[in-house]
């Protein structure tokens, strides 16, 4: 199954370790992985604050990179998302588009898993992948439960998912508006990681690195021990 | 843009923490209350879908369920008028009092008179208003809008309304049990109730079929209201309409459980037609909703009933406060409505989220509310209210993110201004920073690693 590996711009830059993580794992399944060297953005930054018309160049590059694959994988819900519901002229793309999470419980069916983490962790549900993309159920619903993310981290040996008093608040991220609407972004995140803190977690993970750059921004800040990783990471940790 | 914009007030809320928090803890109890009782209720989505189609099928036929209606109020005895906008409405209102020589009034809770301002209108031509409903004389005493359309004055700690009362209603100074508040609330009010000849009320729900409508209070101010004036007055934007009596069997439920989670408002009461020597009047009020109505991506928001679900689920609403969005109608769906009222002076509103989604999963008749403030964004930007500097700044975004050799050397530049002069990123200059840490920059990207290992 060939895969075109969409990694998101700050991921790119500043997280190389969540796309190797997740070239790894997609390895590791069997998949034949291409990252298209030109790739850059999705767009969202642009479009999500009222420019959306300005993302035609961001859009041709992704239809020119990612046409040619059966599947495209992405360690981003958010930027998944994004392609999916505003993605110009790629229906195509817009359909075999997966975040990671869900291709490999949706399209290769992991049911088990060799990876361990010992440790005390917090699933951050970031709000694009479970309320976008249905990759959790959400408290506001009358419907029952289910949880993608959480069914994958149970498969990892010796690790401890915390409860959570807010199960699916958000983080405050929100792209521009972590800039554009500080006071209110910072308070939201100082909440989310308080809500793990108090649980106990050592670790809080997400299938979004763009929260987690957020958390993690808020718990350096505050001097915590408490680390941020990326799914990706936990699910590939050595077994 | 008003005098201060969204973030700028929501900047001015954080200043005390403290309170933000009390201010988030106090409506998620709303929230938890909601998913409470809603739980309790199986069919709850089949419900939710049902409200929509109802509503969906009332906005595409509207003009003739207004004309329905009216015949029927009609028929009913009850005199209805029209009112295209906010000042058609408030000199209706007016027109009527002064006909009757009265020139003071009880009011149960009506956002559509926050709307049109009608307190200021009437107060200046010297009209005596009294709000009735509690939450609503509190913020009225202490001359402010509500900061939410269900809890008006739940930005007000008791200890702040004891001391309201203590100087408009004279009770003891540092007494802050609601009990007595309420007590002292309930005597004041009722000397109104009996001397009023006027009363105004809301309206809920408008029942096309039978030209009744429906008031829900959980205090029955407005039933004392409207039972002892001479004149009754109903005010409703054109959009409270739904077709059949039978249709109240699904939004009575579904309104107070998303509103506060009770199952039912304590008076659901329905005015059908004036009593012996009692004037009824019906003022049907437009004030943009055509022209919503009009916006393919924007009409749906006309199924709104009011009920503020999506104000308690708000992250942002929790944290910012109902005056930080400086309209009548605050919260997610104030920020989808406000804008059709006057874009250039609520343009920020539809930036005061993040795009949760939690807006649109707890709306009873299915409002796609997070959708719509994305495509409010780009209108607003369209039509030229975004800021100069933002412009600029996604201008040279698309650049640098639509050509890949710009990108990598430009990502390459930031990780290394990152790494070696820390002091260019991390100041307050830069707004990421001034409550968090930047990220590490590594020293390669992923791109770079993929380049020397896969390739």
């Amino acid at each position: 199954m060939r895969v075109g590996l969409f990694i998101p711009c700050y991921v790119d830059q500043m997280y190389p370790q969540v796309g190797i993580a997740t070239l790894h794992l997609l390895e590791k399944y069997g998949c034949e992985v291409e990252y298209p060297a030109d790739q850059t953005c999705c767009g969202q930054p642009m479009a999500n604050s009222g420019f959306e018309h300005l993302t035609q160049g961001c859009n041709d590059l992704f239809i020119k990179n990612f046409s040619e694959f059966e599947y495209i994988v992405c360690p981003s819900g958010s930027c998944t998302l994004h392609i999916k519901d505003h993605l110009h002229g790629g229906d195509g793309i817009r359909k075999k588009i997966y975040e990671l999470v869900e291709f490999l419980t949706d399209v290769l069916k992991v049911e088990s898993l060799d990876a361990s983490f010992p440790h005390k962790v917090g699933l951050h549900q970031s709000c694009h992948g479970q309320r976008g993309l249905k990759m959790s159920q959400m408290t506001e619903l009358v419907a029952p439960p289910f949880s993608k993310p959480e069914k994958l981290l149970k498969m990892v040996k010796g690790i401890e998912l915390i409860e959570l008093t807010r199960k699916d608040e958000c983080c405050g991220f929100g792209g521009t508006f972590c800039v554009a609407e500080e006071a209110v972004s910072v308070k939201m995140g100082k909440d989310r990681v308080a809500d793990h803190i108090h649980h106990g977690a050592e670790y809080i993970t997400g299938a979004d690195m763009s929260c987690l750059m957020h958390l993690e921004g808020i718990l350096r800040r505050q001097k915590s021990p408490i680390r941020v990783k990326h799914i990706a990471e936990i699910l590939d940790s050595k077994g | 843009m008003s005098k201060q914009d969204h973030a700028a007030l929501a900047d001015a809320f954080n200043k005390d923490e403290s309170r933000v928090d009390w201010h988030d803890q106090t409506l998620w109890f709303v929230r938890e209350k909601r998913d409470k009782a809603v739980n309790k209720v199986p069919e709850w989505e089949w419900l939710r879908e049902t409200a929509s189609q109802i509503k969906n099928n009332v906005l595409s036929n509207l003009s003739e369920y207004l004309t329905q209606f009216e015949a029927q109020a009609v028929q009913n005895g009850v005199v209805v008028h029209w009112a295209a906008d906010a000042n058609e409405h408030n000199e209706i209102v007016y027109g009527l009092l002064k006909k009757h020589g009265v020139d003071r009034m009880v009011k149960s809770k009506s956002m559509l008179t926050e709307e049109c301002h009608l307190n200021e209108f009437l107060a200046e031509k010297g009209v005596d208003v009294v709000d009735t409903d509690l939450g609503e004389r509190v913020v009225q005493l202490a001359g402010e809008p509500p900061s939410h359309i269900v809890l008006p004055c739940i930005h007000k700690k008791k200890e702040e309304i004891g001391e309201i009362f203590h100087e408009h209603l004279g009770t003891p100074a540092g007494n802050a049990d609601p009990q007595f508040l309420t007590h002292a609330a309930r005597l004041h009010l009722r000397e109104k109730f009996l001397t009023r000849k006027a009363a105004l009320t809301g309206v809920n729900f408008a029942v096309a079929e039978t030209g009744e409508f429906v008031v829900c209070t959980n205090e029955g101010n407005a039933d004392m209201g409207a039972h002892l004036a001479d004149i009754h007055i109903a005010c409703m934007g054109i959009e409270k309409l739904i077709p059949e009596r039978k249709h109240l069997g699904v939004f009575l439920r579904l309104l107070t459980r998303s509103a506060t989670g009770q199952p039912v408002t304590t008076y659901s009461s329905h005015f059908k037609k004036p009593r012996p020597g009692q004037e009824m009047h019906i003022v049907l009020v437009d004030n943009g909703r055509s022209t919503q109505l009009g916006k393919k991506d924007f009409r749906n928001s006309l199924k709104c009933i009011r009920c503020a679900a999506c104000f308690n689920t708000c992250p942002v609403y929790r944290r910012s406060g109902g005056h930080s969005y400086h309209t009548a109608v605050a919260g997610p769906i104030g920020s989808i409505l406000s804008p059709n009222l006057d874009m250039k002076k609520y343009a920020d509103l539809p930036f005061a989220s993040t795009l949760c989604g939690s807006c649109s999963n707890v709306c009873p008749v299915k409002i796609d509310i997070h959708d719509q403030l994305y495509k409010w964004r780009q209108v607003i930007v369209q039509e030229g209210y975004a800021p100069v500097a933002k412009k600029l700044m996604m201008k040279t975004m698309t650049w640098v993110l639509s050509h890949p050799s710009v990108y990598h050397t430009a990502g390459k530049a930031g990780r290394w201004f990152m790494l070696n002069t820390p002091f260019t990123v991390n100041n307050g200059l830069n707004p990421w920073w001034k409550g968090r840490e930047m990220p590490e920059a590594p020293r390669e990207s992923f791109g770079q690693w993929y380049k020397r290992n896969r390739k």
